[in-house]
C-alpha cells in the first residue's frame, strides 16, 4: 500500500488540471465533485498508507523514486520519502486540507470563480504534498515554490478589487527574498556533498561532522551557513521577522484560503524544513540560538500588534505569526519534537479559528470589523462553541491541545536555562489569551452592534461549513493527547509523538541532544504558572470586553495604552519603513532603467537603424530618374567594370 | 594581308561609337540606330573570329543575330509608336513616368 | 595589297558614317548614314570570307530593318531634335569616358592576343554556302526553328503594341442591340476620335510583320 505514495501528490494535481480544464462554465456539482473528491481520495489513501507504514515499516524511512528524469546523479529525481516526520506532516496536510475543501463548498458557493478557486486550491494541495513528501531538497523546493505560487494566486483571488492583487504580489515578492537565500543554501549543500537527497546528506554529515563544522563562508561553518540560509528562507515562508509583512495582507484572500494556507500548512513549511535539517542546526548552535531568538521576538511582537487590531482576520493573522514564532523558538532550542507538536495542534485550532471567523463573516454578509459585531452567540451557536473551544486551545488551557504543545516549548526554554526566552514565551502566552478572548467577547458577547440589515441576514452556517468546524474542534481537543510529556503524565511514558519522531531527531556525534530535566517540582511549578498566566489573560479580557462593554472596553484600553496604541495599530510601521528604504529606491532604479536604458539606449539604437535606412533610401531614390538614358548608362558602366575585371 | 586585329579594332571602335550614341542622344530613333550599330559591330567581330579560327560557327551566330535584331527592331518600334501616341514626343527625357 | 586598300576605304567609310549616325540632328540623315555603314560592313564581310552573310546583311538589315526605321520616322513625322538645354552633361561625359574605357580594355586584350598575327589563307570550305546550309539545318536546326518562333512572337507583339485603341465591346444594355448590327469595319463610335492616326497601327503592324 505504501507503494502508492506517489499517488498522493499526483491526485490533487490531476484535480487541479481537470478543474482548470473544465472552465468557468462547468456545472458546480462537477467542480465540487472533483475539487473536494480528489483531496478526499488523497486523504483516504494517506490514511491507508500511514496505517500500512506505521504498522509495518516504521520507523525505517520509505523512499520511492516516482520518476527518474536524470541520467546523471539521481539525487534530484522525483522521489518521495515517508518517514516519521513526513508522516506527521502528511496527516496534518491531508486531514485539515480535506475539511477546509469541504468548508469551501459552503463558503465559496455564492462567489464567482468557484471553479477557479478549487483548481487553485487543489494545485496548492499538490504542491504542499510535494513539499512534505519530497525525498530531496529539490522536490521539496519545487513544492515550496508551488505553494508560494498558489498563495499568490489565491490571495489575489478577487483580482478585480484593488487590494488583493497587491497583497498577492507582496506575498510573492517577500517570499522570493527568502527563496533566494534558500537556494543559496541548497547550492552550498550540493557543492559540498554532491547530493540533495535527505538520506545521503544527513548520513554524510553524521559520518563526518568535522566537515560540516569546518569554516566555509563569511566566517561561518558549512552547517551554520546552510542553516542560516534555510532559516532566512523559513522567515519568508513562515512570516517571521523581518519577512513577516506579507501575512497580514494575505487576509485579502478568501477565508478558507487563510485557514489552509496561512495557518495550517504553507506557513509551517519553514518549521518543517528546519526540523528536517536538524542535523545541521545541531552542529550550528549560534544559528540555532538565532532561530530561537527571532522566533521569540516575533511571537511577542505579533502578539502585541494583535491586541490592537479590529479586523477579526487580522487578529488571527498576527496570532499565526506569533504562534509560528513559538515553533521556531522550540526548533532553535533543539526541541524539534515540540516544534512539530505545536505545528500539529496549531493547525487544528488555528484553522478552526479562521473557519469560524469565516462563518461569522459569512453570516454578517462580509463584515469583518469586530466593532460592528457582538451578540452573535445566540445566532451562531455552532460557530460560537467551536470558536470558543479553539480560543481556549490556543490560550493553552488544559486539557486542550494547545496546552500540551505550548507547555513543552516553554519547558524546553526553561530546561535549557534560557530564562529570557522563557519569559518572552510566557508573556506571549498571556498576551495570546488576552487578545484571543478580546476577539471572542467583541464578536460573540454582549449585544449586536451591527445594522438592522445585517441582523436580518444573520444565520448559522450550512452543514458543509459547520461539519468541518466540529471535526476540527474535536481535533483541537484530542490532538494534544499524542504528546503528553512524561512529567504531566505522572511519570508514565505516554509521549507517543516524541517516540515516533525520535529516529528523525537523532543527535549528531557529541552534540547529541541531551534532555535537560528540571526537578519535578520546578516543572510542575512552571506548568501551573503558564496556566495561571493564560487564565489571567482570559479573565482580564473578560473584565474589559465582556458583557456589553466591548466598545467601551476598547476605548479604555486605547487610552490606557496612550501613545503606544497607534504604534500597535500601525504594526510598528514596519511596512512604511520598508517602503521608504527598499521599495521606493528600487522602484526608482527600475524607472531609471526603463526610461534611460530601454527608452534611450535600446530604443534609440533601433530608431537609429531605422533612420539610417530611411536616410539611405531618401538619398538613393535620386538614382531612379525615370530617364531611360540614365539607366542605360548605369547598365553600360556596370558592363565595363565587369569586362575590365575579367579581362585584366 | 590585313591583320585580323584591325578588323577587331574597327569593330570595337564602332561599338564604342554606338554606345556613346545610345547614351547621349535624346531622340529615340537615334538611340535605336545606335544600338543597331552596336549589333553590327558585334557581327563584324564574330565574322572576324570565324575567319581567324577557320570555324563556320561564327557566321552561323551572325545569322541568328540578324534574325533577332530584326525581331527586336520590330518590337522596339512598336513600343515607340505606343509611347508616342500617349506622350506626343519621342524625346526620351520626357518619358520619365518612373521618376521618383 | 588590294585587300588592304579595300579594307582601308570601307573601314574609313564605316567609321565616318557611324559618326554621322550618332551625331547628326536629323534622324532621317542618321538612318541613311546607317545604310552606308551597313553596306560598308557587308563589303568587309566579303573580305572575311562570308559572302552569304554579306548578302543577308544587305537584304535584311538594309533592305528591311532600316526601311522599317524609315517608315516609323516618316509616319511619326519626327523632326530635327531640339538642341535643348545643356543638362545631362554628366551623362555625356560619363558615356564618353565609359566608352573610352571599354575601348581601351578591349583594344588591349586584342593586341595582347592577336596583334600582328598572320592569317592562314582563306579556306574554300569556310566560304561555301553548302557547308553553311548543312550546318544550319543540321546541328543548329532547333535554334533555327526557335528563331522562327521568335519572329512570330515579335510580329504578334508588335501588332498588339502598336494597335489603335478600340472601344470596349458593350455586353449589356441597349447597346447590345446596336453592337450586334455592326458592320465589319465600323466600330460603333458616335464620332471619330480627334487624334486618330488613321492607318498608323495597320501599317506599322504590317511593316513589323514583313521584317
Amino acid at each position: 500500500m505504501t507503494d502508492l505514495l506517489w499517488l498522493i501528490p499526483l491526485l490533487p494535481f490531476l484535480g487541479a488540471a481537470l478543474n482548470g480544464a473544465l472552465g468557468p462554465r462547468a456545472p458546480k456539482g462537477l467542480v465540487t465533485a472533483v475539487g473536494v473528491g480528489v483531496p478526499g481520495l488523497a486523504l483516504v489513501l494517506a490514511l491507508g498508507i500511514l496505517w500500512d507504514y506505521g504498522t509495518r515499516l516504521a520507523p525505517a524511512p520509505f523512499e520511492q523514486v516516482a520518476y527518474a528524469w536524470t541520467a546523471g546523479p539521481s539525487s534530484i529525481d522525483v522521489a518521495f520519502l515517508l518517514d516519521p516526520l513526513s508522516a506527521v506532516m502528511l496527516f496534518v496536510v491531508t486531514f485539515v486540507g480535506f475539511w477546509i475543501h469541504v468548508y469551501s463548498v459552503g463558503y465559496m458557493g455564492h462567489e464567482g470563480g468557484y471553479q477557479r478557486y478549487f483548481a487553485y486550491l487543489n494545485l496548492f494541495m499538490g504542491a504542499m504534498l510535494l513539499l512534505v513528501l519530497g525525498a530531496n531538497y529539490l522536490v521539496m523546493f519545487v513544492g515550496w515554490e508551488g505553494v508560494g505560487l498558489c498563495s499568490y494566486l489565491l490571495i489575489g483571488f478577487y483580482y478585480d478589487q484593488k487590494i488583493p492583487p497587491e497583497a498577492g504580489r507582496k506575498a510573492f515578492i517577500v517570499n522570493r527574498i527568502g527563496d533566494f537565500a534558500f537556494l543559496v543554501g541548497m547550492f552550498a549543500l550540493f557543492a559540498t556533498y554532491g547530493t540533495l537527497r535527505y538520506t545521503e546528506i544527513f548520513a554524510a554529515v553524521a559520518a563526518a561532522p568535522e566537515r560540516a563544522t569546518a569554516p566555509y563562508a563569511f566566517g561561518l561553518s558549512l552547517a551554520a551557513f546552510v542553516a542560516l540560509c534555510f532559516f532566512i528562507g523559513a522567515t519568508g515562508k513562515s512570516a517571521q521577522i523581518p519577512l513577516h509583512v506579507w501575512l497580514p495582507d494575505a487576509m485579502a484572500g478568501p477565508t478558507p484560503v487563510s485557514a489552509l494556507i496561512h495557518a495550517a500548512t504553507m506557513v509551517t513549511a519553514g518549521v518543517y524544513i528546519v526540523v528536517r535539517t536538524n542535523v545541521l542546526y545541531q552542529l550550528a548552535p549560534g544559528v540555532s540560538l538565532l532561530v530561537a531568538a527571532v522566533g521569540a521576538a516575533t511571537a511577542i511582537f505579533a502578539a502585541t500588534i494583535g491586541l490592537a487590531q479590529d479586523d477579526i482576520k487580522k487578529v488571527l493573522a498576527y496570532s499565526t505569526v506569533s504562534q509560528l514564532g513559538y515553533m521556531f523558538l522550540a526548533a532553535g532550542l533543539g526541541a524539534y519534537t515540540a516544534a512539530i507538536f505545536h505545528l500539529g495542534t496549531h493547525a487544528f485550532f488555528k484553522a478552526l479559528l479562521f473557519l469560524g471567523s469565516g462563518s461569522v463573516i459569512h453570516a454578517m454578509a462580509g463584515e469583518q470589523d469586530m466593532r460592528r459585531m457582538g451578540g452573535l452567540k445566540k445566532a451562531l451557536p455552532i460557530t460560537y462553541w467551536t470558536f470558543l473551544l479553539a480560543a481556549l486551545a490556543i490560550a493553552g488551557i488544559p486539557p486542550l491541545a494547545g496546552f500540551f504543545s505550548k507547555d513543552e516549548i516553554l519547558a524546553a526554554a526553561a530546561g535549557e536555562g534560557h530564562w529570557l526566552l522563557y519569559a518572552v514565551g510566557l508573556a506571549t502566552a498571556g498576551l495570546t489569551a488576552f487578545y484571543m478572548f478580546r476577539a471572542v467577547y467583541m464578536t460573540f458577547g454582549g449585544r449586536f452592534r451591527g445594522t438592522e440589515e445585517q441582523r436580518r441576514h444573520l444565520h448559522e452556517s450550512p452543514p458543509s461549513m459547520a461539519v468541518p468546524l466540529v471535526v476540527l474542534a474535536v481535533g483541537s481537543v484530542v490532538a494534544g493527547w499524542f504528546g503528553i510529556p512524561q512529567v504531566l503524565a505522572f511519570g508514565a511514558d505516554v509521549n507517543w509523538l516524541h517516540h515516533w519522531l525520535e529516529p528523525v531527531i537523532a543527535g549528531v556525534g557529541d552534540t547529541a541532544h541531551a534532555e535537560h530535566h528540571l526537578p519535578l517540582a520546578a516543572e510542575w511549578g512552571l506548568v501551573l504558572l503558564a496556566v495561571a498566566v493564560a487564565v489571567g489573560g482570559i479573565l482580564l479580557a473578560r473584565r474589559i470586553y465582556g458583557g456589553d462593554r466591548a466598545l467601551e472596553g476598547e476605548r479604555r484600553v486605547v487610552s490606557a495604552l496612550g501613545p503606544a496604541h497607534p504604534v500597535l495599530v500601525h504594526k510598528y510601521w514596519v511596512d512604511e519603513w520598508y517602503d521608504r528604504l527598499i521599495v521606493r529606491p528600487l522602484a526608482l532604479i527600475a524607472y531609471g532603467f526603463w526610461k534611460v536604458v530601454d527608452g534611450w539606449i535600446i530604443d534609440g539604437a533601433l530608431h537609429l537603424t531605422a533612420s539610417v535606412t530611411e536616410l539611405t533610401g531618401d538619398l538613393g531614390r535620386f538614382s531612379t530618374t525615370g530617364n531611360v538614358r540614365n539607366y542605360l548608362l548605369y547598365f553600360f558602366l556596370g558592363v565595363v567594370v565587369l569586362l575590365g575585371w575579367i579581362a585584366l | 594581308m590585313v591583320p585580323i586585329a584591325w578588323y577587331l579594332l574597327l569593330a570595337a571602335l564602332l561599338f564604342a561609337i554606338g554606345t556613346v550614341g545610345a547614351l547621349t542622344r535624346r531622340n529615340g530613333i537615334t538611340i535605336f540606330l545606335s544600338i543597331e550599330l552596336m549589333l553590327n559591330s558585334v557581327n563584324l567581330t564574330l565574322v572576324s573570329y570565324s575567319r581567324l579560327l577557320d570555324d563556320r560557327t561564327g557566321q552561323l551566330v551572325v545569322f541568328f543575330v540578324l534574325a533577332v535584331a530584326a525581331a527586336e527592331a520590330a518590337v522596339g518600334l512598336a513600343l515607340f509608336i505606343a509611347v508616342y501616341r500617349h506622350r506626343r514626343t519621342i524625346d526620351l527625357d520626357r518619358v520619365n513616368l518612373l521618376r521618383w | 595589297m588590294i585587300e588592304v586598300a579595300i579594307f582601308a576605304i570601307f573601314a574609313a567609310l564605316a567609321l565616318a558614317s557611324a559618326l554621322v549616325v550618332v551625331l547628326h540632328r536629323n534622324p532621317v540623315y542618321s538612318t541613311m548614314s546607317l545604310v552606308v555603314t551597313l553596306i560598308s560592313l557587308a563589303v568587309l564581310f566579303v573580305l572575311l570570307g562570308a559572302p552569304f552573310i554579306a548578302a543577308l546583311q544587305v537584304l535584311i538589315y538594309t533592305g528591311a530593318i532600316v526601311v522599317l526605321f524609315l517608315f516609323v520616322v516618316m509616319l511619326l513625322n519626327i523632326g530635327r531634335e531640339e538642341i535643348g538645354e545643356q543638362r545631362g552633361l554628366v551623362q555625356k561625359g560619363a558615356a564618353v569616358v565609359g566608352a573610352g574605357a571599354l575601348l581601351v580594355i578591349v583594344g588591349l586584350s586584342y593586341m595582347e592576343g592577336y596583334g600582328g598575327a598572320e592569317l592562314a589563307p582563306l579556306d574554300e570550305e569556310l566560304v561555301s554556302l553548302t557547308g553553311l546550309a548543312a550546318e544550319l539545318f543540321g546541328r543548329y536546326l532547333l535554334t533555327f526553328e526557335l528563331v522562327g518562333l521568335l519572329l512570330l512572337v515579335a510580329v504578334i507583339a508588335a501588332t498588339v503594341l502598336a494597335a489603335r485603341e478600340r472601344p470596349a465591346v458593350p455586353t449589356v444594355g441597349r447597346d447590345l442591340a446596336t453592337a450586334a448590327t455592326l458592320e465589319p469595319g465600323e466600330d460603333g463610335l458616335v464620332s471619330e476620335r480627334p487624334d486618330d492616326e488613321g492607318d498608323l497601327a495597320g501599317s506599322a503592324g504590317v511593316a513589323g510583320g514583313a521584317g
